[in-house]
């Protein structure tokens, strides 16, 4: 178990494998509600690099395809923007 | 799936699960709540988490009195620890006629014993080190109020109401009611038909289409409104909910477990039922919060996206039984503060159908005002 705890899956928020098999072996096994428990996805990187491999996690301990497991919405913008840049030196709002 | 229920709810967010839970509580059986997604996948999860008692009316400012006492006692109720923080709300207020509107609000909250007070520029930078008090007048302040976490809000209300014995079905999609003499017979959903003499409509955001379905109309309608969430900045910057109704409406907070900035503002769009991110959302966003905390500037934006306000015309949510069917409750409608009210609103209705009377102000919420063109004020709405 311990080695589990020491194997990071989301680099951004520390998720570990034994948390997220924790939460499965719970019956919490919506990939949705996964990464809102966990905040797995949910830091800098959008779930880039962590969100393949929780769903691979999920795969293996529930049977479900990675179809039925789907993918949570990717969102705006695609990497960490600076406000400053996104508003510009414009001022005409 | 069960085939009969006593009561159904149809809305896995936390309104239909505050709900289950304290009718559960209150000793009602047989209770089953319907979600057509995952749990608070509709409007909790999209939610900007502020949880306050400054509010401009009697009723909204009593339930939300009780809401904080229910908030503050959450983990030891649900057995889940919801981060639920009293970081307080600052009102920044930029002229004269704020001023004069917030100290009417600031009586009336102080008369009902929430310690709101008003401020000055200098003691609002001290609450918020980062604010640019440029043009600031003065600001209203409430320690007591705060935010919490609405995803682990969700799993403590849904766990809690399981472990009293409340049947929870996602992915279950409530797809007709089926009414025969004023009587409810049964809810036809997409894995089967549900036996049930009492429907509570907890779908917020799509409440229509289930009251359409039973033919009834109570004005409540899903505008789209946005979120942004930055990168973590240094933990405790901005402890309290920021709010600016001079830059339309902004809301903004140092989330309590991540330490991201998140909040929003007024832009919205509809009635429609497209919740996509938009860039002008995202370009107005940053350029009110920098306006508001300039060092923003430099914050990085993650993500946005996009939710539900269920607006009402008054901007209060409609809660209470409907007289034309037999045992047809709603609680829907909550204009962007279900989150911050579902604790004192699942007591309210539970109280209500249990002992057909309750202590809180029932009468505020009613479904029919707007039939009898009895609007409220105007509650104070932001984002």
């Amino acid at each position: 178990m311990s080695e589990k705890e020491n194997i990071i899956i989301c680099r951004c928020n520390d998720v570990t494998l034994k948390e997220i098999e924790e939460l499965i072996e719970q019956g919490i096994t919506d990939i949705e509600e996964i990464k809102r428990l966990t905040r797995i996805g949910m830091g800098p990187c959008q779930g880039r690099t962590c969100i393949p491999i929780v769903a691979s996690i999920i795969a293996r301990k529930t049977g479900k395809s990675y179809d039925e497991i789907g993918m949570p919405a990717t969102r705006v913008p695609v990497r960490p923007v600076p406000m400053g840049v996104l508003v510009g030196d414009e001022d005409e709002e | 799936m069960k085939n009969k229920a006593k009561t159904v709810i149809i809305g896995g967010g936390i309104i239909g699960l505050s709900i289950a839970y304290n009718l559960a509580k209150l000793g009602a059986e047989d209770i089953v709540v319907l979600e057509k997604n995952y749990l608070g996948s509709g409007s909790t999860f999209r939610c900007g988490s502020g949880i306050r008692q400054q509010f401009g009316d009697e009723a909204n400012i009593k339930m939300m009195k009780r809401s904080v006492e229910l908030w503050s006692r959450m983990e030891e109720d649900l057995g889940m620890d919801v981060d639920f923080r009293q970081g307080g709300y600052l009102f920044l207020l930029y002229d004269e006629d704020e001023v004069r509107d917030f100290k009417k609000n600031v009586e009336l909250q102080n008369r009902f014993g929430v310690p709101s007070r008003i401020i000055t520029p200098e003691e609002a930078k001290e609450i918020v080190p980062l604010l640019n008090t440029e043009g600031l007048l003065s600001a209203a302040w409430n320690h007591t109020d705060g935010k919490a976490n609405p995803f682990k809000t969700v799993f403590a209300y849904a766990n809690a109401a399981k472990r009293l014995g409340v049947d929870i079905y996602e992915y279950t999609e409530a797809q007709n009611i089926k009414v025969e003499n004023g009587s409810i017979k049964e809810v036809i959903t997409n894995r089967g038909k549900i036996e049930t003499r009492r429907v509570i409509n907890a779908a917020n955001g799509w409440a229509k289409i289930l009251n359409k379905m039973v033919g009834v109309d109570i004005p409540i309608e899903p505008y789209k409104h946005q979120g942004v969430k930055t990168e973590p900045i240094k933990d405790g910057e901005i402890k309290p909910m920021v709010v600016s109704f001079k830059h339309d409406g902004i809301y903004l907070t140092q989330e309590a477990e991540q330490g991201g900035i998140i909040g929003g503002y007024g832009l919205k769009y509809g009635p429609t039922f497209d919740i996509t991110p938009t860039y002008e959302f995202l370009r107005g966003v940053s350029y009110r919060f920098s306006q508001v905390i300039p060092a923003l500037k430099y914050a990085n934006v993650i993500r946005i996206w996009g939710g539900y306000y269920a607006e009402t015309p008054d901007g209060n949510a409609a809660i209470g039984r409907i007289k034309e069917i037999d045992e047809y409750y709603i609680a829907a409608g909550f204009s962007g503060h279900g989150f911050m009210l579902a604790p004192a609103v699942g007591e309210m209705v539970a109280e209500d159908i249990i002992y057909e009377k309750t202590d809180k102000p029932l009468w505020f919420y009613d479904p029919y005002r707007f039939q009898r063109g009895e609007l409220r004020g105007k509650a104070i709405q932001m984002g």
